[in-house]
């Protein structure tokens, strides 16, 4: 067990916004930097707890760092109260940070092998700087896919960054969309139906999936219907969290806490669970 | 150490009590013991041995308490009440910290007051059981819970062996009693009949032995002994309830769509009342609050139920909906995953959910219930969909 962490875990570390990129109406992407101190070192698939003044606090993915490593950048998407004020935030204004939190991606495991990620809608966040590693280490690497599905042509998150990874680093980017608009030349349909055309050897590949749990059922499905061993299936999980350390329960997931014991979970360790409702 | 070790056992008197009462009083404690209000016998502030509930005991069932004299003047004659001593060590309701806006930023001032020094007074072993896991849950993972951890080492504990046992009690079931074994500073056993009203004592830690050493006590004889070993057995033989544990981690992990879970939804009420009431049960919930002007802010943690929808709340709609997944989550957790989680199981008998379940669900009934139900589709299913 790691050794126990002393200061008042449940503090917030004071962080300036640096930048706000809106990638689309109610996404924006926030570079945070800290104050006074240095920013933690973390690993791609950790996520922080993002807290406003006064308003509360959220579970958001870390989606990358920038290019000083200075701070951390999130990408968050407005659905309730505390989104919606780290949406509407200003340059300059000062957040509240924890973290960061959680087990991340198995990319030391993924060497040497070919690797597939499959992301739905801001699920891509977390694989994110998974993918930035994978760039700055190409060659351990062999085969790389990237599986992406989104609403529509207009809700293509990191847009820029797919075209970079597509050329840069001989990254096989495959984008569909659920409904296209006029100019779509890409695919339509759901993310699952990709898998079994995509290039990879089921017998020396993991997969790395983010996004709702639906299509990550469906993901999983057809991995597995690939050859994929479950075993070298790694999801992102999600459910409410409050504390992010372990301590407040709500984030149980059968005998897992996905705060500490994800978010990231081998499919083999959760097979059990994964088809039962409501656990 | 125990009270058959001859030469170690002691006893003391009432007027002793009293002195220790009074002597952790002036050690700086504030001393918890058990007194009668509202009709229960809950845990609150006490003075002397005259707050204690002489002569009165539990009568407990499945939805029933009631207080009923007993025929004697036993001070600690009763099971457990309402209250656990998770009320003071993990309290319902905690601020965290607070914050002021200061220009353009922010700064957080920790509430700072020292941590409260507890001397509790009449700590049952199922309820030394209980404060033993949730030290486990909140000291010896990754992460310490600061406030919960201070306020644990500042505590002294009297443990008090149970001579009676309450209608709804199975600890014995859970191996955590009735005989207190461990991590008590003192703990008595009280000798009632025949006269003098009077403990046996015993020391658990060098804090209890310094404590022992400035009240008047004497070594006890070979008939206290005896009456006291009586007295466990009588506690022993009188468990109301049992739970058949074996294989039960499995059963209960393997059976996520047993009919029994509908069954027992279709009863309980969703109330989270077993939650609060359980000794071992930890969850909270955190709220962040702002000043009307956003001047100052403050994070407040409340007990809280993974019987409540919003517990399991995530944008979309809450994970469990159904009473018969919050109730799954309940047992399951209760009985099996908290044996994975942190290496013993959450329940330690004491039977408070029973008694204070608004309908009467007992779930070592439940346990026996989804035992002897075998149901062929319902072993975790491996395919997908
Ligand atoms: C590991 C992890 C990583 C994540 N990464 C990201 C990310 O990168 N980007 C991102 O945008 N999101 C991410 N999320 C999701 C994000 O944490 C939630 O969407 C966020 O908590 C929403 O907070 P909110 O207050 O805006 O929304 P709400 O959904 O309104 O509020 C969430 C909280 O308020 C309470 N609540 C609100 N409404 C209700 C209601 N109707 N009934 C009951 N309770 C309610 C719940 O207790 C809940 O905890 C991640 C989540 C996890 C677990
Ligand atoms: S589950 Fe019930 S019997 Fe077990 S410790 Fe909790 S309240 Fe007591
Ligand atoms: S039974 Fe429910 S409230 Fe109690 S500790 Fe488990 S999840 Fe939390
Ligand atoms: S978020 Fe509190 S235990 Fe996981």
């Amino acid at each position: 067990m790691t050794t126990a962490q002393d200061a008042n875990v449940f503090e917030p570390t004071v962080y300036r916004v640096a930048s706000i990129v809106r990638e689309f109406e109610d996404v924006v992407t926030l570079t945070l930097h800290p104050e006074g101190v240095q920013r933690p070192a973390f690993t791609p698939g950790q996520f922080n707890m993002l807290y406003t003044f006064g308003v509360g606090e959220a579970a958001i993915s870390i989606c990358g760092e920038d290019e000083d490593q200075r701070g951390f950048v999130h990408t968050v998407r407005q659905v309730g109260a505390v989104s919606q004020a780290l949406a509407s935030v200003s340059e300059g204004d000062a957040i509240g940070l924890r973290g960061p939190f959680g087990k991340g991606w198995p990319l030391s495991e993924a060497e040497r092998g070919d690797i597939v990620f499959v992301a739905g809608g801001l699920g891509l966040a977390p694989l994110r700087p998974a993918i930035e590693h994978v760039l700055r280490h190409r060659s351990r690497y062999r085969r790389v896919t990237l599986l992406f599905g989104t609403r529509n042509p207009r809700t293509i998150l990191y847009a820029k960054d797919i075209e970079r990874w597509r050329r840069q680093a001989d990254i096989n980017g495959v984008v569909t969309v659920d409904h296209a608009d006029a100019g779509w030349r890409g695919s339509v349909g759901a993310v699952p139906a990709l898998i079994a055309g995509a290039p990879f050897d089921p017998r020396s590949t993991v997969a790395m999936v983010c996004g709702p749990e639906v299509m990550m059922r469906f993901t999983v499905a057809s991995l597995l219907d690939a050859g994929l061993p479950a075993e070298r299936i790694h999801l992102s999980m999600e459910r409410n969290m409050k504390c992010a350390i372990g301590l407040c329960g709500r984030c149980q997931y059968g005998h897992d806490f996905i705060c500490k014991d994800g978010p990231v979970m081998r499919y083999d360790r959760l097979a059990n669970r994964f088809s039962v409702r409501e656990i | 150490m125990t009270a058959g070790q001859s030469g170690m056992a002691r006893c003391i008197n009432l007027a002793a009590l009293q002195v220790l009462i009074q002597l952790l009083a002036g050690d700086g404690y504030a001393v918890i013991g058990p007194i009668r209000r509202d009709d229960a016998i809950v845990y609150d502030r006490i003075a002397g041995i005259t707050d204690l509930p002489a002569g009165w005991t539990d009568d407990q069932g499945p939805g029933h308490y009631a207080l009923v004299r007993r025929g004697d003047d036993a001070l600690f004659g009763y099971a457990v009440g309402p209250d656990a001593w998770k009320r003071f060590l993990h309290p319902p309701v905690e601020t965290l910290w607070r914050a002021q806006r200061e220009g353009d930023t922010f700064t957080l001032a920790a509430p700072r007051a020292p941590a409260p020094r507890y001397a509790f007074l009449g700590v049952r072993a199922c309820d030394l059981r209980a404060i033993a896991i949730q030290d486990r849950v909140f000291c010896q993972g990754a992460y310490t819970d600061r406030s919960y951890a201070d306020r644990r080492r500042n505590a002294f504990i009297v443990a008090v062996h149970c001579g009676g046992v309450g209608g709804n009690c199975f600890c014995a079931s859970m191996g955590c009693g009735p005989r207190v074994d461990a991590g008590f500073d003192l703990a008595l056993t009280e000798l009632v009949d025949p006269a003098p009203h009077r403990f046996l004592i015993e020391v658990g830690s060098e804090a209890g032995a310094a404590m022992l050493a400035r009240l008047d006590s004497e070594e006890a004889t070979s008939s206290d002994l005896d009456l006291a070993e009586s007295v466990f057995k009588r506690a022993a033989s009188q468990m109301g309830r049992h739970i058949n544990t074996r294989g039960l981690k499995e059963l209960l992990q393997t059976q996520p769509h047993h009919p029994r879970w509908d069954e027992v939804a279709a009863r309980c009420m969703a109330c989270g009342n077993c939650t609060m009431a359980c000794p071992t049960c930890f969850c909270t919930t955190i709220e962040d609050h702002g000043s009307i002007d956003e001047s100052s802010a403050e994070r407040v943690r409340t007990w809280d139920s993974c019987f409540t929808l919003d517990f399991s709340f995530i944008h979309g709609g809450s994970v469990r909906q159904s009473a018969s997944s919050r109730y799954r989550q309940w047992l399951t957790h209760k009985l099996a995953h908290w044996i994975d989680q942190f290496g013993v199981a959450g329940c330690v008998g004491c039977g408070r959910c029973i008694t204070w379940c608004p309908v009467g669900i007992d779930l070592t009934e439940e346990v026996a219930a989804l035992r002897m139900a075998t149901d062929p589709g319902s072993t975790v299913s491996h395919e997908h969909p």
